[in-house]
């Protein structure tokens, strides 16, 4: 096992990510729930509570997992959790430090010709809501 | 009574049959809706940052057309503006909460947006289904010709209308608004766990597989309990559980098509309106095999 | 040569600035703009084109017909006390005293390539090509910076749902001067989105009209290949002549 050292840093992504989803993210006790709620964690690296956890260490290696992009933002873990964390907004924080940064996680451009024939465009607006920079 | 009403983009296109079937149900119980006027897309999806305030400019521009029409005597309902489509309504709703609850916020959106009148946060969102239960399941049943005998059907909420807490219409573990509606036009509901388990969402753009994968487990256990429709009130719902169906048979070969209505379609065939009202063309697997079985449509 | 270059003359001599031929001890009013940060002093009653210009810019982009009509001249400025940032034609704005600005020669923008006549008149088709639009936030910046006073976010959102008839109405004054495009916080190419949707409102929204008809079906037999021909065969030196002895509005 590898021990852990928090440092100032860790400390600071934190808390940044806690002002982002204006959540107390150590609140969080681990127990789950939200993992085994969620719709798409079958799709994740890190299960939902992983990442909480990692964002309660301040790791920002959890910037590197693809949770955050699998979320759909069905708040069944928001209305769920037993202490009153949202989640849904831990994960939109990551993201947005990430969009932030004029990034994009899909590119619109490239999404083939043929799929905007059927989809919706609240399919569309909300994919570049939550995947464009 | 005539009340303001917000449709949203994709009821003017892919979901238009959702959209001309509420209306003339709408009419049939003395509601008219009065569409916004100039009205913007909502965004879709609520901005869960708590320092991102330009997504929220979309909603309360919307809000502030709904007071222009309050003044303009244009609405006899002046203190609420309808939604039909589930994210629309989560959008609008979140986005209306939020500058109630933060003035400041309220006074910056305001202050961005100088060449409009002020918004005075004193509108209210709300979602067709709680305008249906407000004018009263036994009024809708009364206008029933057309009884959806030995019908079938599971509905399927979604996520937009239950959740979070401080929005949702509904109980969002057990929700039974769409049983009760279904009841009064004499369905058989078929309940089931489902009904409130994301479909996927916008992941529908970047992962339909996925989709595809949720879709099947929603179909397939409504289909196990004996459903023969699903009803839906969100046109990104509806798009990936009946649009979807196409990619779940790829996968599953074996699997039996289901039509997937919005409820306003359902209402309308119980209340004997015509087919143009009902706007089947649009839905992907088709329902009127199914409805002529049962000697509901000709 | 020669002719080409008193051609060049006689246009340049139609755009001078009124200044032009004044006796600087004879003009009245001034006030000090900074062009780029540096500042000039010129007269008052020049235009912010003529003024650079005045202040001795020599400029090879940036402008065009000086009518208001071509949208070259893209200017953005702030006035003097104020923390708004304007934008207008440079051409069709009058210097004020304590005024920063630059000229935005270009919108740096793909337009996208497309075969009108095989996509369906359908919504679909913005999002096809455009699929940015999907990022507007309805800020309405797009329809402040519009120096046509066009309601450019109406056309953007007509676009979002697919009401070709409102984007075309709304973009129709539109002379792609690439402002609302250079402000938009969600990097939408308005002015390539209205002409996407006014050629598709063309062409499958309106009926064709008579008028046009016949005179389609008069090219098609003829009617003006003699004068076509005339115009083709000619030589460069010719043409200009033809140019510039042309039937025109008087000033």
């Amino acid at each position: 096992m590898k021990k852990l050292i928090i440092t100032s840093e860790n400390v600071k992504f934190l808390q940044k990510i806690n002002e982002l989803a204006d959540q107390d993210i150590t609140l969080c006790e681990q127990c789950g729930t939200c993992s085994a709620s969620c719709p798409m964690v079958a799709e994740m690296d890190i299960t939902p509570s992983q990442l909480m956890r990692m964002v309660q260490l301040g790791l920002k290696e959890v910037m590197e997992t693809k949770a955050m992009w699998v979320c759909a933002s069905c708040y069944t873990c928001t209305v769920r959790c037993p202490r009153g964390l949202d989640v849904a907004k831990v994960a939109e924080a990551l993201r947005q430090v990430y969009l932030r940064k004029a990034l994009d996680y899909i590119e619109i451009k490239k999404i083939p010709k043929y799929e905007f024939v059927s989809l919706p465009q609240i399919a569309i607006v909300s994919a570049c809501r939550k995947f464009t920079g | 009574m005539r009340i303001a009403y917000y449709p949203g983009c994709t009821l003017k296109t892919t979901a238009k049959n959702f959209e001309t079937s509420a209306i003339a149900i709408a009419q049939q119980l003395g509601v008219e809706f009065v569409e916004l006027p100039r009205w913007t897309c909502c965004g879709t999806v609520f901005s869960l940052t708590s320092d991102d305030l330009i997504h929220h400019v979309a909603p309360i521009r919307n809000l502030i057309r709904v007071q222009e029409m309050v003044k303009r005597k244009q609405v006899d309902d002046e203190k609420r503006i309808l939604t039909l489509c589930s994210m629309c309504f989560n959008t609008l709703k979140r986005s209306n909460l939020r500058v109630k609850e933060n003035i400041e916020d309220l006074k910056k959106i305001n202050n961005l947006m100088y060449l409009e009148e002020d918004y005075c946060a004193e509108i209210e969102v709300i979602h067709l289904l709680q305008l249906l239960k407000e004018i009263g399941f036994d009024k809708i049943k009364a206008k029933v010709k057309n009884p959806l005998n030995n019908l079938k059907v599971a509905p399927y909420y979604g996520c937009m209308i239950l959740r979070p807490l401080e929005v949702g219409i509904d109980d969002p573990e057990d929700p039974t608004i769409q049983r009760d509606l279904l009841e009064a036009l004499g369905a058989e509901v078929i309940d089931n766990p489902y009904k409130k388990v994301c479909c996927g969402s916008y992941q529908t753009v970047n992962n339909k597989e996925k989709v595809a994968e949720l879709a099947f487990d929603i179909l397939t256990h409504a289909q196990r309990e004996g459903a023969e429709a699903i009803t839906t009130c969100c046109p990104l719902c509806s798009f990936n559980l009946d649009f979807r169906q196409k990619e779940v048979l790829k996968k599953h070969p074996d699997f039996k098509q289901i039509p997937v209505f919005y409820i306003t379609q359902l209402i309308a065939v119980a209340f004997g309106l015509d087919n143009k009202t009902l706007g089947f063309d649009q839905n992907y697997v088709d329902p009127k095999l199914l409805l002529k079985n049962k000697g509901l449509i000709k | 040569m020669e002719e080409k270059n008193n051609i060049m003359e006689r246009i340049a001599e139609a755009n001078r600035p009124v200044t032009t031929g004044v006796d600087e001890k004879d003009i009245k009013d001034w006030v000090t703009i900074y062009i780029m940060g540096k500042g000039y002093r010129v007269p008052a009653d020049l235009t912010i084109l003529t003024a650079i210009e005045y202040a001795g810019y020599r400029l090879l982009r940036s402008v065009g017909c000086r009518q208001g009509h071509c949208g070259a001249c893209a200017t953005v400025f702030r006035r003097a006390g104020e923390y708004k940032l304007q934008a207008d034609l440079a051409c069709q704005t009058r210097v004020e005293d304590g005024m920063y600005l630059v000229q935005i020669p270009f919108s740096p923008a793909e337009k996208a390539i497309y075969d009108i006549s095989k996509e369906p008149y359908d919504a679909s088709v913005f999002m096809k090509y455009y699929p940015e639009v999907a990022r507007c936030v309805s800020c309405n910046t797009c329809t402040k910076s519009c120096p046509q006073d066009l309601e450019v976010m109406d056309y953007v959102q007509a676009a979002i749902r697919g009401d070709f008839e409102l984007v075309a109405d709304n973009s129709f004054d539109c002379i792609q001067c690439g402002l609302c495009a250079i402000r938009c916080p969600a990097e939408i190419v308005q002015y390539h989105v209205a002409q996407l949707g006014r050629r598709m409102y063309g062409r499958y929204g309106l009926s064709m009209p008579e008028h046009l008809k016949k005179r389609v079906e008069e090219i098609e037999q003829g009617k003006f290949k003699e004068a076509m021909d005339n115009i083709t065969s000619k030589s460069r030196e010719e043409l200009e002549k033809m140019y510039a002895e042309r039937q025109r509005e008087p000033d």
